[in-house]
């Protein structure tokens, strides 16, 4: 649902459902609303079969990758001996993303019970649910909510008395958005700084504590129930772009739009139905300007290029932008398009891990540049020098994290050159009192 | 089991390498070398630097080559204008904070950002309207500096410490362009091996107090020699500006000492630049010693040698296989006694690495020794001089007990010596003689590798090795003496008369020495 | 060793990790395979104690898990919620990434800078009772501007809103 706001009919309301309802965060009212049912259906099915089911749905993380999830689970090895590590990714950091939040904190059981399912799926006995520090509703809703899970056996030696064993652990992270990633978050996890791994070795081979694990988002593990309950056909069947990009997403709308809030629309969703109908358009007076679709990582998109989008994973990418983790910042024309991406880049300076040496000094210089720019003493060479700096943070590092500071740059310098050329030419006046 | 080969072209050159190896180590073999900062061979490797990326066809992205195996026909391109311009980049980012300090800074010359900025940087910078990120000085051990403004994050120092050295005192703080290296206040870098950390330090981020400004590295000279201070012998190098030793560093050897040499041995160097040496021979005449030419020196050593009787000889641990041989066979065919004085002190290992140590056995030949015949019973011998019709003393430093003991010995006493001493007055006849660092010599370590070691400064005044001066007085008169004029001709003189030596020659140790034949029934 | 990176230390240190406090983490063991991945829940128990982690804390806990406490330290400083000085009796965190940059994050945060006393991001207010610190992305982008007080968190919070906002925190 868009929550805060009423569902829009034409949502498809699968995951967000209850967002809003308090009654649903117990376990007596998560059963009473037909909750542990998907569990306890994939606890009776052979770990194959049900990994066959999540790969037929055409599920896809949610967080931000969009790999397929059944393939994912299928790479764990089968009888190696080893113990298994689950970890679900509840480090929501993406600007413009505050999706899993919700289901957390309104649907904690539906969390664990997806949990349980794929950990069940790979053969994993204990679940880590890493929640970033600063997200203290959902901490104190889920750690009630597993209580309680373990309380009425749902989760434990005996999970469901199907004789598996499901242990969910809560992981509070400290602040730091690298923590995402899903190798630095297996490295906060062994209780060492966030820093990204060199891959391979994968995960699936040796991840957590050395071992085989599978990283899935909140809004992905939430999903495998319904998949499981009601069938791969129907979630598949939620489609209404390329038959790549199944079931249901959750947009986190927001930025300059009437109603910003979760809706969840099935894949394929025209996005000016999502921007106009179901958030209520523009504030008054105001005309859309620019779209970011994906959590602030991935390329600007202009408003003629958002409205004639597909919200699908194919057509956001043809439109030169991606999907990502569907945190949706949406800027109408009062949008100072520099100092938004100013904005950005000094969130990527910050949240750097230091490793990689184009991050660690890209991101900074980066920023001082457009901090300069804003300041009234920028130059044509900086544009160059801007673009020069983005290609050396592309495709260089251990992780996106460079590449993600320098999607916005080059997408605003391409697309809104002429308000960095307002700013330099002093036709606008500075914007910050000084460059350092 | 023989290992599998893969094939691989890097840089249009073809070469066969066992699988796994990483691009960066098949390169090696190629005779190409892939500019890099954070690998290290004898570290683990984190591809943090960026420096290393390379292009490997058929691959979407360049690839670190620290930590990319080689695959079967795989193409490398180390020196394309991809893989240029990408190293290119991350020297540009790694100068925009970097300190302007080359004119002060003790890296210069042997520093691996010069040389690289300077070999594929940019000409001139493109961030000039910025401060510098700041941060002070920290001193992180009685002899490690940190100049944190000229670091690059490559953490050798940290997994050296927390990997090699197995004591994490070295972190990463902070985060972003704000990082450095940081130290708990609870914390000291004073382990044992800490000094790695310098080497380690492409650049003059971390750098040694006690080589701080003392000199540039292109005044340097340097020789190839192995470390005196205990049984493990490192390879080390000894750097001299002017003829004074101003630095001792380790010489890799991945047999014996990998890339490291510990503090106790790398900072003991100043007795190599002693100035109160024994200038002259000198003869005892009555009361007093006589300062007189070689010529008259070695005939009377020669008189001492042949009527001694029995012979003690009191030798330094330091002495080479060379000295130690032909000084035993000046002693003669009757009953000598030979000990070496071995100091004992507490064993430091170096816990990552197998089989490397600071030795409690503080001397660098104690294998070399025994298999010419020279025990550690040091007391024994000292009691047994007393009484022997000559005593040698090769290079010792006695204590004032030892002195006394001696002084009142009855036999005639001929002191081979470096330094000045007590002694010297009683002796018969005071010969100078070179230091290692003055000579080419042979150490057999505690793993019975005989290895050599090169001379790093002039011997001073008229000072020549000992195994010479037993040469000549072994080769007798007569025109067809064979006297060793070269330490490996004198070794071939050892070698002849010892058979535990028998069949080796200096070139057969090259230099990182060679295992020869552990005596019967010899431990270590 | 020099002060030059040294965080403030407690006059006097009552060690963390005795009694119950010692109990709760000795329960979790069970959770972890090994006793380092103890280590940012353990550094959480302390702040919630303490209120900050000084350097002695991090000696404690580094002989408590079989750390080093330049290891720990290391870490500490990686993570922006762990409070390496003292703070004032509130801790309030405002989010001003761009989301909430577009819907006036800044000028709530400037609100929040001046009633609270403090005067300055990163200062405590002279009675003592609030820090205030700008911080990236809270995860509440739909819900303008939001504000984490102690664990408090506080939705759609406006340069209006915000007197009322702080008189509930004494």
């Amino acid at each position: 649902m868009g929550y805060p706001h009423p569902s829009h009919p034409r949502e498809q309301v699968l995951l967000s459902k209850y967002f809003g309802d308090s009654g649903a965060r117990t376990y007596a009212g998560w059963v009473d609303r037909g909750g542990y049912q998907g569990l306890r259906k994939a606890l009776g099915m052979s770990r194959e079969a049900l990994i066959e089911e999540v790969k037929a749905s055409g599920l896809r993380g949610r967080g931000g990758a969009g790999f397929p999830t059944g393939l994912k689970w299928s790479f764990m090895p089968k009888d190696d001996g080893k113990p298994h590590y689950l970890v679900c990714n509840a480090d929501e950091s993406e600007p413009g993303t505050f999706k899993d939040r919700e289901i957390m904190r309104w649907t904690p059981h539906a969390l664990i019970e997806g949990c349980a399912l794929a950990a069940y799926a790979i053969a994993a006995e204990r679940c880590y649910i890493y929640i970033r520090g600063e997200f203290t509703e959902p901490w104190s809703v889920m750690t009630e909510a597993v209580r309680e899970a373990y309380a009425n056996g749902v989760l434990g030696r005996n999970a469901l008395g199907s004789g598996h064993r499901i242990d969910i652990t809560l992981h509070r992270g400290a602040g730091a958005y690298i923590c995402g990633e899903e190798t630095a978050m297996m490295n906060s996890i062994e209780g060492k700084r966030g820093n990204p791994r060199i891959k391979p070795p994968f995960p699936a081979v040796a991840g957590l504590f050395g071992m085989p694990t599978t990283i899935n988002n909140v809004e992905t593990l939430a999903a495998t129930p319904h998949i499981v309950l009601q069938g791969a056909a129907f979630y598949k069947s939620l489609c209404l772009g390329n038959p790549k990009s199944t079931g249901t997403k959750l947009i986190s709308v927001c930025g300059h739009v009437q109603r910003p809030g979760n809706y969840e629309i099935t894949m394929g969703t025209p996005m000016r139905e999502l921007i106009y109908d179901m958030c209520g358009g523009m504030r008054p007076g105001r005309t859309l300007k620019a779209v970011i679709p994906g959590g602030s990582s991935v390329p600007i998109m202009t408003a003629d290029e958002a409205e004639t989008c597909i919200t699908d994973y194919e057509g956001v990418i043809e439109k030169g932008s991606m999907l990502g983790s569907g945190g949706m910042i949406v800027m109408d024309d009062s949008a100072d398009m520099v100092y938004q991406v100013w904005r950005l880049a000094r969130f990527y300076a910050h949240e750097s891990c230091a490793q990689c040496t184009q991050c660690r000094e890209g991101t900074a210089w980066t920023t001082r540049i457009l901090e300069r720019i804003l300041a009234g003493k920028g130059k044509e060479a900086d544009f160059q020098l801007l673009l020069d700096l983005s290609e050396q943070m592309t495709g260089k590092t251990i992780c996106v994290l460079s590449d993600s500071c320098a999607a916005p740059i080059v997408s605003g310098i391409q697309k809104f050159r002429g308000e960095f050329e307002a700013y330099m030419s002093g036709a606008r006046r500075p914007a910050l009192a000084s460059a350092l | 089991m023989a290992d599998e080969l893969v094939s691989v072209t890097i840089d249009g050159a073809a070469v066969s390498v066992p699988k796994g190896m990483t691009i960066i180590e098949a390169a090696k073999q190629a005779g190409i070398l892939i500019p890099h900062y954070c690998y290290h061979p004898s570290l683990p490797s984190p591809a943090v630097c960026r420096m290393c990326l390379v292009e490997v066809e058929k691959a979407p992205k360049l690839m670190p080559a620290c930590v990319t195996t080689v695959t079967d026909g795989q193409v490398v391109h180390v020196n394309s204008a991809v893989a240029k311009k990408a190293r290119e980049g991350v020297l540009e980012f790694l100068l925009i904070n970097h300190p302007l300090d080359c004119p002060i800074c003790d890296q210069a010359g042997e520093c691996e950002l010069q040389d690289y900025v300077f070999q594929e940087g940019r000409a001139g910078t493109r961030y000039a309207e910025y401060a510098k990120r700041y941060n002070p000085v920290e001193e992180f051990g009685p002899d490690v500096l940190y100049v944190a403004n000229r670091c690059i994050l490559c953490t050798r120092c940290v997994r050296f410490m927390d990997d090699v050295a197995q004591t994490p005192v070295l972190n990463v703080s902070e985060r972003g362009d704000r990082a450095f290296i940081g130290i708990s206040p609870e914390q000291t870098l004073d382990h044992a091996w800490a000094g790695n950390v310098v080497d380690l330090c492409p650049v003059g981020s971390l750098i040694s107090k006690d080589f701080l400004h003392k000199a540039r590295a292109w005044d340097l000279d340097k020789a190839p020699s192995v470390c005196p201070g205990c049984t493990q012998g490192c390879n080390m190098s000894i750097e001299t500006r002017d003829d004074v030793v101003v630095r001792l560093r380790p010489r890799p050897n991945l047999e014996v000492n990998r890339h490291f040499m510990c503090d106790y041995g790398r900072l003991d160097y100043r007795w190599m630049n002693r100035g109160d040496r024994i200038e002259a021979p000198l003869v005892r005449q009555a009361e007093r010693h006589v300062a007189v030419d070689w010529d008259t020196a070695l005939d009377t050593l020669g008189r001492l040698a042949s009527g001694a009787g029995s012979v003690v000889i009191l030798a330094s641990g330091r002495a080479s296989v060379e000295s130690l041989g032909l000084v035993r066979r000046l002693a003669g065919a009757g009953p000598v006694t030979a000990a070496i004085r071995v100091p004992i002190g507490d064993e430091a290992p170096l816990a990552g690495i197998p089989d490397l140590a600071l030795r409690k056995e503080r001397v660098p030949n104690l294998h070399g020794a025994a298999m010419l015949g020279y025990g550690p019973e040091w007391g024994a011998a000292l009691r047994a001089a007393a009484g022997a019709g000559l005593v040698i003393l090769l290079d010792v430093a006695l204590s004032e007990e030892e002195e006394r003991t001696l002084a009142g010995a009855a036999g005639r006493i001929v002191v081979l010596g470096t330094a000045v001493s007590g002694i010297d007055r009683r002796a018969d006849l005071v010969l100078p003689v070179t230091s290692m660092a003055e000579e080419n010599g042979v150490y057999v370590n505690r793993d019975y590798r005989a290895q050599r070691y090169h001379q790093a400064k002039p011997a001073p005044g008229m000072a020549r090795p000992a195994w010479w001066i037993a040469g000549e007085v072994l080769a007798g008169q007569g025109p067809d003496r064979d006297a060793p004029s070269t330490a490996s001709e004198a070794f071939d003189l050892v070698a002849a008369a010892f058979d535990a030596f028998a069949g080796l020659r200096h070139a057969d140790l090259g230099f990182s020495g060679r295992r020869v034949a552990a005596p019967a029934g010899a431990s270590r | 060793m020099s002060a030059a990176h040294g965080h403030p230390a407690e006059q006097v240190h009552e060690p963390v990790f005795v009694g119950e406090t010692l109990a709760e983490l000795e329960r979790r063991f069970t959770e972890y395979p090994t006793k380092q991945a103890l280590l940012l829940p353990a550094l959480w128990m302390i702040q919630e104690r303490r209120g900050w982690i000084s350097e002695q804390a991090i000696g404690e806990v580094a002989a408590v898990l079989g750390l080093t406490p330049a290891y720990v330290k290391g870490v500490v400083t990686f993570y922006t919620m762990y409070h390496t000085h003292p703070v004032g009796r509130h801790f309030i965190q405002v989010c001003t990434t761009s989301p909430c940059g577009l819907c006036g994050a800044e000028e709530t945060l400037r609100a929040i800078v001046e009633h609270s006393g403090c005067g300055e991001l990163g200062a405590t207010s002279p009675d003592g009772r609030f820090t205030v610190i700008e911080v990236e992305c809270l995860g509440a982008c739909g819900f303008p501007t939001p504000v984490l007080v102690d664990d408090d968190f506080i939705e759609n919070v406006t340069p209006e809103t915000v007197p009322a906002l702080l008189e509930r925190y004494r």
